[in-house]
């Protein structure tokens, strides 16, 4: 239950560990305003439309950071919350082993913190939603905490099994683990838990058939519900927040799905290969996803915990499976 | 629809958009900051709804505002421009003067269709309390009786300055 063995505490590690994780913020936060681009023209090309670019969410990221927010009277955690949730996205992505599986000896990139840092970010979108004092954010947030009480459980025993057969419950063990032994990846507890991890990320970030990211119906809404009130720069941090952690979590999943091209030892050409391997992974998997979600109609809010028992379920068979298949 | 018709659907239709057209050559409305990205607040002050109904068109796929980067949103603290159709009524008005209040400057206010500019044929009707341009700055005006989609997406244009 510790960082990757292969590395000595030294300062040569750490230092190259701090210049790993600082790149993997930098690339991921560059990355996720066009991998949300790339989703959204997916979308659009298949609904028949030309659609604005896949730049166009990076336009309006600048353009929200140069707009003053709107502060109703009464309410406190407007200006807080935003920056707070972009620090909880960051940090899960410095967290992930996403370009490389040197960790820093004193930052545990261990499944039980990166599950309690996903957790972080869900209270701060939900006391937003809470603090702007409208119906609608206070049910969203109600609606975004039942949905996390379904998953959190899901993610710690999805990536448990996976990490049963390592003997580590640190992710970057696990990545590397995969590496060595690609075969792996298609075992019956591999893939069980990595459809459980999918719905599970598929709920976690909103995305159909939990929520509609592009819904106006306020009823139906459970993210943009609890966003309603933000404004201006506020808005423009909860949005590149909660776009950072989709990015994040994707490129984890195809980590888990796909572990090459992750660098294993330090070197400048073992990075660059990272972070080629890791944007076209993220892109992927994105387009991926936003292809099945034209087929997909949100699914009502009372069958929610129902796909994800049904998620839940499959970890769970995940677990038992590896105890039984080795 | 199952998945495979869905599919087969998507194959062949293609592509449903009009082409695109140039540029607007009127002078651009508002300000600097919005340029290539204006996020879209529809207000009905008390219209008929064949403005809606154009206005849906404006952003459906076959007119496609959105390839300008002009976007409908759900809240006016999203938005930074509104639309704004239909003669104001008493009913609507400080809906509307509220809506926007609560849009975040700097924003463009659009008045869409012969009722918002100078009431059309509900001038002087009991229920009116008069055009927008009367309750609030309005900085680009729409006129039709519904306005064509074009001539939407060519105001959108002025805006997004695409």
């Amino acid at each position: 239950m510790s960082a990757s063995p292969a590395v000595a505490p030294d300062l040569t590690s750490t230092a190259w560990g701090l210049l790993a994780v600082v790149l993997q913020c930098c690339v991921l936060a560059a990355v996720s305003p066009i991998l949300i681009g790339v989703m959204r023209q997916v979308r659009y090309r298949m609904e028949g439309r030309i659609g604005p670019g896949i730049w166009q969410p990076t336009r309006d990221l600048l353009k929200l950071a140069r707009k003053e927010p709107l502060v109703a009277p009464g309410v406190r955690l407007q200006g807080v919350m935003p920056i707070a949730m972009t620090g909880t996205s960051l940090l899960l992505v410095a967290l992930l082993p996403l370009m490389s599986t040197v960790t820093i000896p004193l930052v545990p990139d261990d499944l039980f913190v990166v599950v309690g840092v996903l957790l972080l970010g869900t209270v701060a979108i939900a006391l937003l939603g809470l603090d702007s004092g409208t119906a609608f954010g206070g049910m969203g947030s109600s609606r975004h905490m039942t949905i996390a009480a379904l998953v959190e459980p899901t993610v710690l025993v999805a990536v448990y099994a996976l990490s049963i057969p390592v003997g580590s419950s640190a992710l970057s063990a696990i990545v590397d683990a995969r590496i060595a032994e690609p075969v792996s990846v298609v075992s019956p507890v591999s893939l069980l838990a990595l459809v459980a991890l999918i719905i599970v990320v598929v709920a976690e970030t909103g995305r159909l058939p939990v929520d509609n990211p592009s819904t106006h119906l306020e009823l139906t809404m459970v993210h943009e519900a609890m966003i309603l009130e933000a404004s201006g720069r506020d808005l423009g941090w909860v949005e590149f927040s909660s776009w950072l952690r989709l990015a994040g979590l994707l490129g984890l999943v195809a980590n888990l799905a796909l572990p090459w091209g992750v660098a294993q030892s330090m070197s400048i050409g073992g990075l660059a290969v990272a972070i080629v391997a890791i944007v076209v992974k993220v892109m992927l998997a994105g387009a991926g996803v936003a292809a099945v979600e034209v087929f997909l109609a949100k699914v009502r809010l009372f069958k929610v915990p129902e796909l994800l028992a049904a998620s839940f379920v499959m970890a769970f068979l995940a677990v038992t499976a590896s105890y039984l298949v080795v | 629809m199952s998945v495979l018709r869905l599919a087969r659907t998507i194959l062949r239709i293609g592509r449903m958009a009009a082409p695109a057209t140039d540029a607007p050559s009127e002078t651009a409305v508002g300000d600097q900051v919005l340029t290539g990205s204006v996020q879209v607040r529809h207000v009905d002050a008390g219209s008929c709804n064949g403005c809606e109904i154009e206005i849906g068109a404006v952003f459906g796929p076959v007119y496609d505002a959105e390839r300008y980067g002009a976007r409908l949103v759900a809240s006016p603290r999203h938005a930074d421009a509104l639309l704004v159709t239909g003669v104001v009524t008493h009913n609507m008005l400080q809906p509307l003067l509220r809506t926007v209040d609560a849009t975040p400057k700097p924003r463009v206010v659009i008045a869409v269709g012969d009722c918002a500019r100078d009431c059309g044929v509900f001038k002087g009707g009991y229920g009116v309390a008069g055009a927008v341009s009367d309750v609030t700055d309005v900085d680009i005006e729409v006129p039709g009786c519904p306005p064509a989609p074009d001539d939407i997406v060519a105001a959108l244009r002025r805006v997004t300055r695409r």
